[in-house]
């Protein structure tokens, strides 16, 4: 213990004394490489970088990841590599040996070492046990059958999206938090899911009875079924999981069953070591074991009699414990424990006791139309527990209610309505509610991380949510308390003093549209009021750029089911005209190809005169533009326009807009194929489907080059021997000529390859995102390895474009013409002098 | 002293649009929010002149479609970095009905 005092002297001024050599250091051995073990070491490394030599085993073959977000990568939402918490570079940083896949399996105390399952044997001189839990499996005949497996770790992920894959039934056994995520994401992975809880409502120890049933219709309503009060009897199967029988007899078939009905304290290498063990491993209040030398921390831990199986204590124990080492007196005093969290993207909460009883008085709020109940429950004036199921967004203030014990009365009356409310009526100042947070309380529920700490992060230079997201890690998780975040961002800095994230979609959304669309496409939503829900949007109905966004996004991945929302698209694709600066429209019949007919301008004449349209102009795109129509007259034009044959021409849309042609070989002495034929197939199949952002196609009928195909979305160069399809051109602010995407021979696969770029295009480039930037984004070689290089892709995107157009070749100016909107061009009354 | 004039029910209006009048040879834009508000304004963006019935509704605000400035429908105050205000028209509704206030001239 002398190298104690050595260090204790660090803080005297004068030569900073040499790093110790790694030999002279005290080592610490951490088993466990989860959240509590890497948690620990961290809080150590903040406080005493140099004393310890640190080793981790791990028995998974992972860095350090976040368990608690492992039911967002069985839904989809996340990826493996976003769950990192402690990448292999905090390892290199810390000098800290990670030793992944190789579990100890015996500790001997005499000898200060550990056996890993190698046979490696490493000495300690201080060891932290940090084991965390087992998942229960109940011992029913079957239980161990392959196909019966638990929510536990990154290898049950994989193992439930393998079995998933093929889609089939699946039986979750226990209504608990893990099961019910377990359920969803298998759900959103395609399996019909039913799931088994023993008691009658579910999740029973965090919900009471009301929100438990809540939360059973919303999932029934989500395709699951749920039954309550099934007690399993045996799990049946021969070689594999083929069903689950019930003790009333009836048999649901399967091929996959997840056991998660509850977790233990993995307390056996501590037991055989002989440390003093109850339910879990026995600590003193710095997480001391029955041995001086060997600590415990989380999962597998018993404080003053109590076993915690959420992640909230951990931050508080591993304080305790890092202060503890490092000789500060900091006892751990047990947690109070809240629980908020998303179960198939619904929002609960629960806190302290809600199991009634004398003395205890209910306030209960039911808003069935917004799914929403709220029940606090008081005793003697305080705050003793709390259910929250649909709005939870007073949830940390409750919680801070009851862990301080604050007396109510003075605001009993209108608690229920919630903080902002109750501090000072319903026009409150949602600003003031945060900003009367008090400093410990509890902002990010999955991180541990307190509104001082949110403060002090932001303070020292953490200017945006990203900064503040990779600083104190607070809202890194689900997000939920973006909002918040945000708020205290704002009221640290002012409004100015704020970076916004680089990729957010806008102010309504924390989120960028890569991952606004993903959520959208692998969550099922159908409606931007859902996105905006789920998606927590900070603003009630978005904003212009987030609802064009949206509509699209929507429309792209529903087609033939989304009904296209007017109010959320630009005034041009709303009026189907080009909107001009003195407010009038210009208007832009279609020319398939660029040709046109005597009847075709005939009638164009004729409008430029009946309407007094105080301007005819060619446009770039080989058509002609009609100028100075009033809004009013649209429906009249069109109608004309109609009469003749021509359609919208979808100059205004984030669509096709024209297929420049130049004569090809049916007139060019230098024309190779019939450049213009093609050119009128190219917008006879492509018009009318919307796209991220404008759309222009050419077809040159030579190397020459007269329709300018090398500047357009998509041009098609012809050559004596086929067709050179290019990609990504685009002549506006930044000229950009084409990439080559392939050469095809015919014209039938031109077409086909068309409609795979267009499709992917659609898929996967942001709103607003001409083709040009969007393949300067993701690259030449990813567009060449969809649509030329993987066949049966190219024919799966090219089914779903033409699918998609299936439903979008109606002129939308004869849907005006038959009376469609007519309010839109109409005056709410004709004079009101 | 104000005269209303009745321009019609909230069903005339678009949810989350607007449509327009002419009231004492100006454009008046007339709009519906969300929360079934109704909001009244010179249809005129303070900063080009735009139309901003044709603009996206979104909160209590609308989007000038020519170059997407944000106008308050309470105040017709520009919001944000750029300046400048367009005429707000008291706007009332009574039972079903929409009352617009008529012009009161200005008494010399």
């Amino acid at each position: 213990m002398e190298f104690f005092e050595a260090t204790a002297t660090h803080v005297d001024d004068g030569p900073v004394p040499a790093p110790a050599s790694p030999d002279a250091r005290e080592h610490l051995v951490v088993i466990g490489n989860g959240m509590a073990g890497c948690r620990a070491v961290e809080e150590l490394l903040a406080r005493d970088g140099t004393r310890f030599r640190v080793t981790i085993f791990g028995a998974e073959p992972h860095v350090n990841y976040n368990r608690i977000m492992l039911s967002p990568v069985l839904a989809g939402e996340r990826t493996f590599q976003e769950i990192v918490i402690n990448d292999s570079g905090w390892y290199a940083q810390h000098g800290i040996e990670l030793v992944a896949g190789d579990p100890v399996v015996a500790i001997d105390r005499v000898a200060r070492t550990v056996t890993a399952r190698s046979g490696r044997v490493t000495g300690y001189d201080k060891l932290l046990i940090a084991t965390g839990s087992d998942p229960f499996i109940i011992p029913v005949p079957g239980h161990d059958l392959p196909g019966v497996i638990s929510f536990r770790d990154m290898a049950d992920v994989d193992a439930m999206l393998a079995a998933a894959a093929g889609g089939g039934e699946a039986v979750v056994i226990g209504g608990g938090l893990l099961g019910l995520e377990a359920a969803h994401g298998l759900t959103l992975r395609g399996m019909k899911v039913t799931v088994l809880h023993l008691m009658p409502t579910l999740m029973e120890r965090q919900l009471d009875e009301a929100a438990g049933w809540l939360l059973k219709s919303a999932l029934e309503a989500r395709g699951q079924t749920i039954l309550t009060g099934a007690d399993t009897a045996a799990i049946l199967g021969d070689g594999k999981v083929e069903g689950v029988q019930l003790k009333d007899g009836r048999v649901l078939p399967a091929k996959l069953v997840v056991m998660a009905v509850g977790i233990r304290p993995s307390v056996k290498l501590a037991r055989e070591a002989g440390l003093a063990v109850g339910r879990g491993i026995q600590v003193d209040d710095h997480m001391v074991t029955s041995d001086a030398d060997v600590l415990a921390v989380g999962e597998c831990v018993e404080h003053d009699g109590q076993c915690y199986g959420l992640v909230a204590p951990l931050w508080d124990m591993c304080r305790s414990l890092a202060d503890g080492l490092v000789g500060r007196t900091n006892p751990y005093r047990g947690s109070v424990t809240s629980t908020k969290l998303k179960v198939a993207g619904l929002d609960v909460f629960s806190a302290g006791d809600f199991s009634g009883g004398e003395g205890c008085e209910d306030i209960v709020l039911r808003d069935a139309a917004r799914g929403v109940y709220k029940r606090v429950v008081l005793k003697d004036d305080r705050i003793i527990g709390a259910v929250l199921f649909g709005d939870t967004g007073d949830g940390g203030w409750y919680f801070d209610l009851l862990k301080k014990g604050e007396r109510v009365a003075a605001i009993r009356d209108v608690l229920i309505y919630g903080q902002a409310f109750a501090s000072g009526g319903g026009l409150a100042d949602p600003k003031a509610a945060v900003a009367a947070l008090s400093d410990d309380a509890e902002i990010c529920g999955c991180n541990g991380v307190s509104k001082g700490q949110v403060v002090a992060s932001i303070a020292g230079g953490a200017c945006s949510l990203d900064a503040v997201r990779s600083g104190c890690k607070a809202s890194a998780s689900c997000g939920s308390c973006t909002g918040i975040v945000e708020t205290l961002l704002a009221l640290t800095l002012g409004e100015e003093g704020v970076q916004a994230g680089p990729k957010t979609m806008c102010k309504c959304t924390s989120y960028g549209h890569d991952e606004v669309r993903r959520a959208i496409v692998e969550q099922g939503m159908r409606a931007i009021p859902e996105v905006m829900q789920r998606l927590h949007w900070s603003t009630p109905d978005g904003c212009s750029s987030c609802r064009p966004a949206l509509n699209y996004y929507l429309l792209c991945a529903l087609p033939g089911e989304y009904v296209d929302d007017q109010q959320s698209r630009f005034v041009n694709e709303r009026l189907h005209a080009n909107i001009q600066k003195d407010g009038t429209y210009s208007v832009v019949p279609r020319m398939w190809g660029g040709v046109t007919t005597p009847t075709e301008l005939r009638a164009i004449a004729d409008v430029v005169e009946k309407y007094n349209a105080p301007m005819v102009k060619v446009t770039g795109g080989q058509r002609l533009d009609i100028f100075g129509i009033r809004k009013e007259d649209l429906p009249a034009v069109w109608a004309d326009l109609n009469a003749a044959g021509m359609v919208s021409g979808h100059a205004y849309a984030k669509a096709l807009r024209t297929v420049k042609t130049c004569v090809g070989s049916e007139w060019c002495r230098f024309g190779t194929q019939d450049s213009t034929g093609l050119g009128i197939k190219l917008e006879r199949g492509f018009w009318g489907s919307w796209m991220p952002h404008k759309f222009k196609m050419a077809v040159s009928g030579c190397p020459r080059n007269c329709a300018e195909a090398t500047i357009k979305d998509f041009g098609v160069v012809c050559v004596d021997s086929g067709y050179e399809l290019h990609v990504g051109g685009n002549g506006g602010i930044h000229v950009r000529a084409t990439d080559l995407l392939v050469k095809v021979t015919t014209e039938e696969e031109a077409m086909h390859t068309a409609a795979a770029f267009v499709q992917l295009y659609r898929e996967e480039a942001r709103y607003l995102e001409r083709t040009a930037p969007w393949i300067e984004r993701v690259g030449l070689g990813h567009v060449k390895a969809r649509v030329v290089e993987d066949e049966a892709g190219r024919d799966a995107l090219a089914a779903r474009f033409w699918h998609s157009q299936s439903f979008s070749q109606d002129d939308p100016w004869a849907e005006r013409v038959a009376g469609a909107d007519a309010g839109l061009h109409q005056p709410l009354l004709a004079a009101a002098e | 002293m104000t005269d209303w004039i009745d321009i019609g029910t909230l069903a005339d209006l678009p949810l989350r649009g607007s449509r327009t009048l002419t009231l004492a040879g100006d454009p008046v834009a007339v709009f519906r929010t969300h929360d079934d508000r109704v909001f009244a304004l010179i249809d005129r963006c303070p900063h080009k002149g735009g139309p901003l019935s044709a603009g996206i509704v979104h909160g209590h605000a609308v989007a000038c479609p020519l170059h997407n400035l944000r106008i308050s429908l309470a105040t017709g105050a520009v919001l944000g970095e750029d300046a400048g205000c367009t005429p707000v028209v008291p706007v009332r509704v009574a039972g079903e009905r929409i009352l617009l206030a008529s012009p009161v001239r200005a008494a010399a």
